[in-house]
């Protein structure tokens, strides 16, 4: 049962981490400071591990900067919530182990607590009482996720021989 | 059924018919980073531990985004690339030598290559016909060090372009118009390929200026046939053996499409802070602009700066105006036939080959207020280093005008 910050609709990979921040991009701690500083001043203040970050549609457009992905994580934010989701970012942040799950997330706002049943593919506003269904993340996704990203995924099976697509 | 170029790619190399859905392991024909994203490719590639590149050659770091460096950070960030690539065998594109997207379609990509860099525009390459698409590092380093990544191969969504552009009209103006149709999402994973008699009036500068932007509209590829024109280009670049006819089957299957009239089309502004918040210069003549930035993997080419010079030799630029020639091979020829010349003398601050200050981290960042029109692919705030200004995008020629004027103007009034 986790909080929620809530951000809207076309957050580009930009307002996550803008570029005049690039001298930070080898200094990831610093560099999640600034998270979403544009759009959302008080996001590094806010936000607590396990927290959720709630988007509308095309969240994560933009730049193939990992880095967008890796300092929401670093931030403490468990999983994304939007709409839809940029397709780099979507690949990015499951590399990173930073699950993205689509569902109208219309109803949700800032402050809701959610719960994420990840076997069913249910999440509950536990402050409206509602549950929304997401869409299944693909097969050869699960598995790198369930390793904690790519990286380890390959640490461990040293090849790229996926599961069924 | 017959396959859609994105299909045929895929399917020739991962050696078995593959469709639109399908997940394949692909083997890499080319394999970058830039600085910007090569450091935590590197630290990726080391956690791996899986030892040495799969294709050393093949493997390239591009010193481009903050080239030459404005910061002792982003300086050791280029050392450590240029110390990976000494010890691993990989190839360094130093400071100066241009922007990863242009230097690898000038001396890297091929028709029905599968290309993979840490950068969005990677997608610049299928302007020859070669499936380039864009990943973050942790892709990267794994498809550096098996020389293969697995990919969802995507649905191909139609462009068709019929006749071709009027006077003052552009390539550039031909992808805002799309990406304002579509939206910015419009064809999220999905393959955006061109094809109709309307391609045989494309230059692959024009090609490159339009794959350049599919990203934009959320797509995994943009993908051009390889033709004459393709060939031509090739030829000259003496990469003749390179080259190959590619196209999709007449009877491929799309999900999607959209028929453009080339001759319909007018010069198209994208407004703050939205790509696909195009409308025609009509709509948005006389806004005043402080800064004009040439360049960029979408507008530094040659005929680029060829028509900024038409327009604003002899003149003096009201804006602000900088100039940024994509590769140094650009540059030498820009000099040799004058542009440079005509651009400094019309007031434009040349700097160097790379992307200068498309992305906000050095040469060029907006004071509050201000607002800069740029022929660059992107205007979400916060992008050229200031979230409190505003970025227009339109063609060179629109830029050009710009410039000339102090204020968003039509290119056709000065042609």
């Amino acid at each position: 049962m986790r909080k929620t910050l809530r951000v809207g609709d076309d957050i580009s990979t930009d307002h996550i981490i803008p570029g005049r921040f690039a001298h930070l991009r080898s200094n990831l701690p610093e560099l999640a400071k600034h998270a979403l500083e544009d759009t959302y001043p008080s996001f590094a203040q806010k936000v607590n591990p396990g927290d959720f970050l709630v988007a509308g549609k095309n969240f994560g457009l933009g730049s193939s900067r990992e880095h967008a992905a890796i300092v929401l994580k670093v931030a403490g934010i468990k999983a994304v919530l939007a709409k839809s989701c940029a397709r780099i970012f979507f690949r990015n942040a499951i590399n990173v182990g930073l699950p993205v799950l689509i569902t109208n997330t219309d109803a949700i706002d800032e402050g809701d607590e959610l719960e994420v049943d990840w076997a069913t593919g249910q999440v509950k506003d536990l402050a409206k009482g509602i549950e929304l269904g997401f869409g299944r993340i693909p097969p050869v996704m699960l598995k790198i996720l369930e390793e904690g990203g790519l990286v380890p995924f390959i640490q461990k099976y040293k090849n790229l021989e996926l599961p069924g697509g | 059924m017959g396959m859609t170029l994105a299909e045929k790619i895929l399917s020739a190399r991962a050696k078995a018919p593959c469709r639109a859905g399908d997940i394949i392991i692909s083997p890499v024909d080319l394999v970058f980073a830039q600085d910007t994203t090569g450091p935590l490719t590197v630290r990726q590639f080391e956690a791996l531990g899986l030892g040495k590149l799969a294709s050393p050659s093949r493997t390239v770091f591009f010193l481009d985004h903050a080239a030459p460096s404005p910061s002792k950070e982003l300086a050791n960030d280029h050392r450590l690339l240029r110390e990976f690539a000494r010890r691993t065998g990989a190839v360094i594109s130093e400071v100066g030598e241009g922007i990863c997207h242009q230097r690898v379609v000038e001396d890297y990509a091929s028709p029905g290559e599968v290309i993979v860099g840490a950068d969005s525009h990677t997608v610049t390459a299928g302007g020859l016909g070669a499936f380039a698409t864009g990943m973050g590092s942790s892709d990267i380093a794994v498809a550096m060090a098996l020389g293969r990544t697995w990919l969802r191969v995507p649905e191909g969504f139609q462009i068709a372009l019929n006749g071709s552009f009027s006077r003052g009209v552009f390539a550039k103006d031909l992808i805002l118009y799309i990406i304002s149709r579509i939206g910015a999402d419009g064809a999220t994973y999905q393959s955006l390929e061109f094809m109709g008699q309307g391609l045989k009036g494309l230059s692959m500068a024009d090609r490159f200026a339009v794959a350049n932007m599919a990203v934009e509209a959320g797509a995994k590829v943009g993908l051009f046939p390889s033709d004459e024109t393709t060939h031509s280009y090739l030829r000259a670049r003496g990469r003749e053996k390179d080259s190959h006819p590619l196209s999709p089957d007449p009877d491929a299957h799309y999900v999607n499409s959209l028929e453009v009239a080339l001759s319909r089309l007018e010069p198209m502004v994208a407004r703050p802070h939205r790509v696909d918040n195009a409308v025609p210069v009509e709509e948005v003549k006389g806004t005043p602009i402080h800064q004009v930035f040439i360049g960029t993997c979408t507008n530094g080419r040659l005929e680029d700066l060829e028509i900024a010079a038409r327009l604003l030799a002899g003149k003096k630029a009201r804006s602000r105006l900088i100039v940024a020639p994509a590769s140094r091979g650009i540059f030498l020829e820009a000099m040799k036939r004058g542009y440079l010349q005509a651009l400094a003398e019309a007031g434009a601050m040349l700097v160097a080959p790379g992307c200068g200050p498309c992305l906000g981290v050095h040469m060029g960042v907006l004071g509050d207020g201000e607002n800069c029109l740029s022929t660059a692919n992107r205007n979400f705030q916060g992008r050229m280093g200031n979230p409190q200004a505003f970025i227009y995008l339109a063609s060179p020629a629109t830029a050009a005008a710009t410039a000339i004027k102090g204020e968003i103007s039509d290119p056709r009034e000065f042609l």
